[in-house]
């Protein structure tokens, strides 16, 4: 049953991933990506990772998105046609291959005796309960055991955002521009 | 053969990993490549969280019933930061595509390297 249910949602995955990679208006390019985020987190969801589920939904399919439509309203709209790339196709298929051969060497699919499931993981579900009084294990971990790795991580979406200001925020193009036009001048 | 049954979800994230790949190594619009490596990223995601699932398991939010097999919620946690610090590099791509669109009028990456070419050209022939 597991099967049937995951093997249908990665294959309407495929089925996105080509059709949005196959069309040449953007704009429906990026409908599609978000599609592709809404069903991953389907999967995520039948896979138990709920927490997960719920932020690729709202981050993946709404956040992304957006991004992706405030940059489509200022690039054209629509890319050059390609022909298939023989070289880039043959890379993907070899590396395919190559992680094919190594995913060979893991634990079954959904084996509770994996060496993932036995190592620290139950301390941290019973830690939860007794130490940290949080039923979600997730929260619990993310929140408090990895209190400090959260942190990094708004100091890396704050790096960002200031990157994003760097880039196309009013001040740094303002002196490019000056700087462009006294160049013209010279060569004039 | 039996363990390529047993593993079948990850050879089937393994395509969709490939998908993205291909769409970032050959096309050449930017923000066809961002999407591409969008898919990849999901795709990374999905193999990660296939890996802490349990047969018979359940969402790792505690029951109180001793006898509830768990998910682990390790890769979860792992993802979740994953998600977060993936939407923040994807802006960070998106504001540069913005920025080569207006300094070259462009985002696919062959006429940017012509025009780049052209640029070097001309700056020979003016220092000689």
């Amino acid at each position: 049953m597991g099967f049937i249910i995951d093997a249908t949602l990665i294959a309407f995955l495929a089925l996105i991933a080509i059709s949005a990679l196959r069309r040449k208006r953007l704009f429906g390019m990026v409908m599609l990506s978000g599609a592709f985020s809404l069903v991953a987190a389907t999967l995520f969801l039948v896979l138990d990772a709920v927490d997960v589920a719920f932020t690729e939904a709202a981050v993946g399919a709404g956040i992304s998105t957006v991004l992706a439509l405030a940059t489509l309203s200022l690039v054209p709209a629509e890319e050059k046609p390609h022909s298939i790339a023989i070289v880039p196709a043959f890379l993907a298929l070899t590396t395919g291959l190559l992680l094919s051969i190594a995913v060979s060497d893991l634990p079954e699919f959904g084996a509770a005796d994996a060496p993932i499931h036995n190592h620290v993981a139950p301390e941290f579900i019973i830690g939860s309960e007794e130490k940290i009084g949080v039923p979600n294990v997730v929260t619990s971990v993310l929140a408090s055991y990895r209190g400090y790795d959260t942190l990094g991580e708004t100091v890396v979406v704050f790096t960002a955002a200031i990157a994003v200001l760097l880039i196309i925020g009013g001040w740094t193009r303002r002196e490019t521009e000056t700087a462009e036009s006294t160049e013209d001048d010279h060569a004039g | 053969m039996t363990s390529l049954l047993a593993q079948w979800n990850y050879f089937l994230v393994i395509i969709l990993m490939m998908l993205g790949f291909y769409a970032v190594i050959a096309r050449g619009n930017m923000v066809k490549k961002m999407i591409g490596l969008n898919i990849f990223q999901t795709s990374v995601f999905m193999l990660y969280i296939s890996m802490g699932k349990v047969s018979n398991g359940t969402a790792p939010i505690l029951t109180g019933d001793s006898s509830t097999v768990y998910s682990n919620p390790l890769p979860h946690v792992l993802i979740l930061t994953a998600i977060v610090v993936g939407v923040a590099t994807t802006a960070v791509g998106y504001a540069l595509i913005i920025r080569i669109q207006e300094s070259f009028n462009t985002i696919e990456d062959d006429e940017i390297i012509e025009l780049m070419d052209d640029d070097e050209a001309a700056s020979e022939g003016r220092a000689s």
